[in-house]
């Protein structure tokens, strides 16, 4: 299936998704110093968003979340894409200043995408690939 | 978003990957905020400079960076006095990161000046003109009392300011969005901190609004600071006007309006004690040369029993050597580009007392320091073992 998109980081990435309908805190909710979800709270707790396409609603809290973003990147433990319904500034600026492919404006149907299945994101193409069927 | 082909090429990369980037990341608030285009703007205030705040990760992204600033550019207070940090009790091992950060910004040629007041020492911004500064008192000043046009910015995207020259046009550089939303009359005679006391009421209740403000006398240039950087601090506030003071608003009417009184503004007082803090800190914002002169005379031959930080601009200390040493004589400290907020060494006191409505809001989040509310006289009193 494919999805149009709205470009916000350039690149494209690829990898099994990591599906969340709860904004993600990057600063607080993520380690960055493992990539894992440490926040009991969050939907996501006790799974490593490293080398998925990780596909939330938005973020949320601190902008030193955008830092955050970046030391994962730094780390080799950042998502290989992101998705998002709509950016906000503290993942946008995160994946810009990291290098990671952000897209946004993708239909909802998109947060019942199950964990796992491949997607592709092409943010300079603005065009979302999922290989199975969403239902 | 429109972008004129200039802009167009540098987003595609024409200029290196570093502006790249950084045209990315305006287009990218540009798009998230339905701006249409971008704006030149005539300086920017960079946040992200206390080591404290940013860390390894901000540290080495600033590091990555390659290019020279586009336009006039200076710094957040940083998490230490540069020069006597040792005096503050911070650490060799922060000292260093924290240097490190503020070579990161000298290379791409940013202005070493590291405060929230930078309309105090330099001629940065006028009425109607476009600014991407982050400070969230310095914005404030800004937008209210200078009439400049700023949002408030993160570090990034002030940084991607900065080299680029421009930021998206959208928020508070648009009337639309510079119309007051409450109306405050404020039945009471007030002076200094009082109106830290105002702004720190008044921000709570009024959260991201723009409030327009109804006083009984004229606040002078200290205390428009004083209340703005408490709203910016118990709120969001980033614009706000005062009656016959400030430039005047946009065609308006109030949504809701809030009566404040000399009751109100007390309990803040009593509410938020001082005298039983270990240590006492002026400045913040940091001291204009007015608030030295005063803080001077009121120490002037005494000796202090607490630990009293005096906080201000180098360029301001500087230009006062005298004041700064009939301050110091006392045993009191004048610290340069940091303050109470941001520095990691206020973590060592208990309870501080201050004269201002955001550093008691801030406080106890950031450094888990409880913090008491005076005037200045009463915090000098306070530091010099009086009750």
């Amino acid at each position: 299936m494919e999805v149009k998109c709205h470009r916000v980081a350039s690149g494209a990435g690829s990898g099994p998704a990591l599906v969340t309908d709860q904004a993600i805190s990057f600063l607080g909710n993520v380690n960055p110093e493992t990539g894992f979800v440490v926040d009991p709270a969050h939907d996501l707790f006790g799974q490593s968003i490293a080398g998925k396409v990780l596909i939330f609603p938005g973020g949320k809290g601190s902008t030193v979340g955008s830092y955050v973003i970046y030391q994962l990147k730094k780390k080799g433990l950042a998502p290989a894409a992101m998705i998002n319904l709509r950016s906000e500034p503290i993942v946008a600026v995160g994946a810009i200043i990291s290098g990671i492919p952000l897209v946004d404006g993708v239909p909802e149907e998109i947060l019942r995408t199950k964990n796992g299945t491949l997607v592709e994101v092409d943010a300079d193409h603005e065009m979302v690939r999922v290989s199975e069927k969403i239902d | 978003m429109y972008l004129s082909r200039e802009e167009e090429g540098i987003y595609q990369g024409e200029k290196g990957e570093t502006l790249r980037r950084m045209m990315e990341i305006l287009v990218a608030l540009g798009d998230i905020y339905g701006a249409e285009r971008l704006v030149p703007v005539r300086s920017v205030q960079v946040a992200g400079v206390s080591y404290k705040n940013i860390g390894e990760a901000g540290l080495e992204w600033i590091s990555d960076l390659k290019g020279q600033v586009a336009v006039p550019s200076i710094l957040n207070p940083a998490g230490m006095d540069l020069c006597r940090w040792k005096e503050m009790g911070i650490t060799e091992q922060f000292a260093l990161k924290q240097q490190e950060t503020i070579e990161a910004y000298r290379k791409l040629g940013v202005t070493i000046d590291c405060t929230c007041t930078p309309y105090q020492i330099y001629d940065l911004a006028s009425r109607g003109d476009h600014l991407a500064w982050s400070e969230s008192s310095a914005v404030s000043y800004a937008n209210s009392v200078i009439g400049a046009r700023t949002n408030r910015e993160g570090g990034p995207s002030a940084l991607a300011s900065a080299l680029v020259g421009k930021t998206a046009l959208y928020g508070y550089h648009l009337d639309e969005f510079r119309r007051p939303t409450f109306l405050v009359e404020v039945d009471a005679d007030l002076q200094g901190s009082d109106y830290g006391a105002l702004g720190f009421l008044v921000g709570r209740i009024v959260k991201d609004g723009i409030p327009f403000f109804r006083l009984r006398g004229a606040p002078t240039g200290d205390e428009l600071k004083a209340l703005g950087a408490s709203m910016a601090a118990s709120g969001s506030v980033a614009l706000y006007y005062v009656e016959d003071v400030t430039p005047a608003p946009p065609a308006w009417q109030a949504e809701e309006r809030i009566s404040i009184g000399r009751k109100e503004i007390d309990e803040v007082y009593a509410a938020n004690s001082g005298e039983d803090a270990d240590a006492v800190a002026l400045g913040c914002p940091h001291c204009s040369s007015e608030e030295l002169e005063k803080i001077a005379g009121l120490l002037k031959g005494r000796t202090v029993e607490k630990t009293l930080w005096v906080c201000t601009a180098k360029k301001i200390a500087e230009a006062h050597p005298d004041l700064v040493r009939t301050i110091e004589e006392s045993g009191a400290r004048v610290f340069c580009d940091t303050c109470m907020v941001v520095s990691p060494a206020t973590e060592r006191f208990a309870k501080m007392m201050v004269n201002s409505g955001k550093a008691l809001a801030y406080l106890p989040g950031l450094g888990k320091v409880k913090a008491g509310l005076g005037t200045m006289e009463e915090c000098i009193n306070v530091s010099l073992g009086r009750r």
